[in-house]
C-alpha cells in the first residue's frame, strides 16, 4: 500500500497487531525516502509499546513520539507534549499507533479536529479473525463502530492481519480472506493491506490483495 | 470449537472460566491483569452472567464469598498488591470451606512495586495467603494454553475439595499472545448440598460461617481440613520433567522462568552439559516426589525464580538438602536472560558434585 495521504492511523481491536504494523509501515515509508514520525498514543496497554522498538526506529532515522513514561512502572495514560507535532509539522509523514478498542481510540478526541481539518489521512482498521471477540464480520463491525464513535473519525480502509502467532501457516491467512471480504462488503471499505510475517510472504505472493511483509517484531519479553 | 484462536493469557483465563461455567466475576482493575476484567465486562452481559467492578479488592473477594455460598462457580482476579488486600477474604473462604477461583497475575514488589512481571508472591500463595492455618491449591501455568486449562482445572479442584484454587501467573503470562484451543473438557459440577440455596421448608438451614464458639469444635474443623489437605498432597501434585533422563544438573522453575530455562537447557545440552528441569505445575501441593527422586541422581540443583528465592525453600525441603541448591534470579520486574541461566548451569557443572 502506498497512500498519498500524510497521516496514517492504525486502530483496531485490542491485540489485533497495530503496534507491529505501525512500525513496519513506518519503516516502509522511510525506505521510500520520506521523513517519517511514529506516534505511539496507546493509553490502554502499558506493556506492549512502540518504544520497545525505539533503537531500530532511530537507526532507520524515524522520529518516535511516545509518552515519557512508556516502559516504566508509572502506569498512567499519559500523552507526550510532542503530540501536537503530529498535525503542526506537515513536513513529516506520520504513522499513528492507537490503543485497542474504543477505550484506546478516546485519545483521538484530542487530535481528530486537526486531522480532519487538514484532510490528508488514512484511518485503517486492523483486523484478525483469529482473535476471540472478532471471529466474524458482524462482531468486527461492532468493534469498528465503537472505535469510530470514541475517536470521532471514520475508517477509510481495512488491514487484514489475521494470524495465529507462531503457528501461522499460509492457509491461516488464506482462510481469513473471505472474512476480510465480507467485512469489506458490509462496511464499503477496501482491504488495503494483508499483513504477514516475512517468512510467509513468498508463499502467499499473488494470492491475497496488497500483501505486506512484516519484518520487525514488537517484543514483549 | 476445535479451531485455535490467538489470545492473551489474561483473555484465555477469562474465556476458560466462562467455559467452566463461571457466570459471576468480581474484580477491580490493576495492571497487568486488567484484560481479565475487561474481557468479562464484554462477555458476561452477553451470556446472562454478572460482571461487577467492585469498589475495592476487599469488596470483590467478599462478593466471591457470597456467590460461592450460594453454590455457584465464581472468580476474582488481581495482581500482587490487590491480592494482598484479598487475604482476609481468602482466609474466610478457607474457614467456611468455600470453593472459589482466584487469579494472581503477579507484578514486582514489595509495596506498590511496579507493573512488570514477578514471581515474588510464591510464599503468599503457597503458605495460605491469609491468617490462620489453611492452604490454597496453587496452579502455575507456563503457556497461554495452560492459562486456559488450569482455569478449568482450578474450578474443578476447588469444587471437589471445597477450597480456593489460585492461578499464580505473572505479567508476562498474562500479556503474551499465543494460539489456544478452547476445546476444553469440563467435568460436571458436583452437588453442593451445603449451599445456601433456600430450604423450601424441606430441609434444615445451611449455615456458611467461619466463626466457631467452642474451641474444641474449631480445633476439630482444623484437623479435618488438614486431613483433606493430606489427600490433596497425595493426589494432586502436577509437574513436567524436561530432559531429566540422564541429567546431572536439575533446574527447578515454574511459569515464565521455566520457559526461559528451557532455552538455556537446550544451549547447555549443545555444549555437552547434561541438564534438565522439573517444572512444578502445582506449587501447592508442591511436587516433592520427583525432586526427592532426582536428588539421588543429580549433583546440583538450580532454582530459577523471579524472586529473591522463595520456591528454593520447597526444593530444599523436598530434597532434604541432599544436593546443593543454588538460586538464579532477577527481581523487580526483570526476567532472567537465557545467558544468565546458562552461566549458572556452567558454574554448577564445574563446582557441583560435593555429594560424595
Amino acid at each position: 500500500m502506498n497512500s498519498a495521504k500524510r497521516i496514517t492511523l492504525f486502530c483496531g481491536h485490542y491485540g489485533s497487531g497495530k503496534t507491529n504494523i505501525a512500525i513496519n509501515y513506518a519503516l516502509h515509508l522511510r525506505q521510500g525516502g520520506e521523513a517519517v514520525t511514529v506516534a505511539d498514543l496507546d493509553i490502554v496497554n502499558p506493556y506492549f509499546r512502540t518504544k520497545d522498538s525505539r533503537a531500530e526506529l532511530e537507526r532507520a532515522g524515524i522520529r518516535l513520539i511516545c509518552s515519557d513514561y512508556a516502559n516504566t512502572n508509572l502506569d498512567i495514560p499519559a500523552l507526550p507534549p510532542e503530540l501536537y507535532a503530529i498535525t503542526d509539522d506537515r513536513s513529516h509523514r506520520v504513522v499513528l499507533d492507537i490503543g485497542g478498542d474504543d477505550r484506546g481510540a478516546l485519545v483521538l478526541g484530542r487530535i481528530t479536529p486537526a486531522i480532519l481539518a487538514e484532510d490528508s489521512y488514512e484511518m485503517l482498521l486492523v483486523i484478525n479473525r483469529y482473535r476471540p471477540l472478532t471471529p466474524d464480520a458482524p462482531s468486527t463491525v461492532e468493534v469498528m463502530r465503537e472505535i469510530e464513535q470514541a475517536g470521532g473519525i471514520r475508517f477509510t480502509g481495512l488491514v487484514n492481519n489475521s494470524n495465529l502467532g507462531e503457528e501461522t501457516e499460509p492457509d491461516t491467512v488464506l482462510g481469513s480472506v473471505p472474512y476480510a471480504e465480507e467485512l469489506s462488503r458490509l462496511t464499503g471499505l477496501p482491504v488495503v493491506m494483508t499483513t504477514v510475517k516475512k517468512n510467509l510472504f513468498e508463499a502467499l505472493q499473488g494470492q491475497v490483495p496488497g500483501l505486506f511483509p512484516l519484518t520487525l517484531q514488537a517484543k514483549i519479553v | 470449537m476445535s479451531e485455535k484462536v490467538l489470545m492473551k493469557g489474561n483473555e484465555a483465563i477469562a474465556e476458560a472460566a466462562i467455559i467452566a461455567g463461571c457466570r459471576h466475576y468480581f474484580g477491580y482493575p490493576i495492571t497487568p491483569q486488567t484484560e481479565i476484567a475487561a474481557y468479562m465486562a464484554k462477555r458476561m452481559p452477553k451470556i446472562g452472567g454478572t460482571f461487577l467492578q467492585a469498589e475495592s479488592e476487599i469488596a470483590a473477594i467478599n462478593m466471591v464469598y457470597g456467590v460461592s455460598a450460594a453454590g455457584k462457580r465464581v472468580m476474582t482476579s488481581s495482581s500482587s498488591p490487590g491480592v494482598a488486600l484479598k487475604s482476609e477474604g481468602l482466609s474466610y473462604l478457607a474457614g467456611a470451606d468455600l470453593p472459589a477461583l482466584v487469579v494472581n497475575v503477579q507484578r514486582g514488589g514489595p509495596g506498590l512495586g511496579g507493573i512488570q512481571p514477578s514471581q515474588s508472591d510464591y510464599f503468599q500463595a503457597t503458605r495460605g495467603g491469609g491468617h490462620g492455618d489453611f492452604h490454597m491449591i496453587v496452579l502455575a501455568p507456563a503457556s497461554v494454553q495452560e492459562m486456559a486449562e488450569f482455569t478449568v482445572k482450578g474450578f474443578e479442584l476447588a469444587d471437589q475439595y471445597r477450597m480456593t484454587a489460585m492461578i499464580l501467573a505473572d505479567g508476562t503470562m498474562g500479556q503474551m499472545m499465543e494460539p489456544v484451543s478452547l476445546d476444553l473438557a469440563v467435568s460436571p459440577m458436583p452437588e453442593k448440598p451445603w449451599a445456601t440455596t433456600g430450604t423450601r421448608m424441606k430441609r434444615p438451614h445451611n449455615i456458611v460461617n467461619s466463626l466457631y464458639l467452642v474451641p474444641e469444635v474449631l480445633e476439630r474443623s482444623n484437623f479435618e481440613r488438614y486431613e483433606r489437605y493430606r489427600t490433596i498432597e497425595e493426589r494432586e501434585a502436577m509437574y513436567e520433567e524436561y530432559r531429566m533422563e540422564d541429567a546431572e544438573i536439575c533446574i527447578a522453575a515454574f511459569g515464565i522462568a521455566a520457559r526461559v530455562s528451557k532455552n538455556a537447557i537446550n544451549e547447555a545440552r549443545a555444549e555437552g552439559i547434561r541438564v534438565g528441569m522439573i517444572r512444578p505445575k502445582t506449587l501447592w501441593p508442591f511436587p516433592s516426589a520427583p525432586f526427592r527422586a532426582a536428588a539421588d541422581r543429580v549433583k546440583a540443583m538450580i532454582s530459577v525464580e523471579l524472586s529473591m528465592g522463595q520456591m528454593i525453600e520447597d526444593v530444599r525441603l523436598a530434597t532434604e538438602c541432599r544436593v546443593p541448591v543454588s538460586l538464579c534470579n532477577r527481581v523487580g520486574g526483570m526476567i532472567p536472560e537465557p545467558e544468565q541461566i546458562l552461566a549458572a548451569i556452567r558454574e554448577a557443572a564445574k563446582t557441583g558434585g560435593n555429594k560424595q
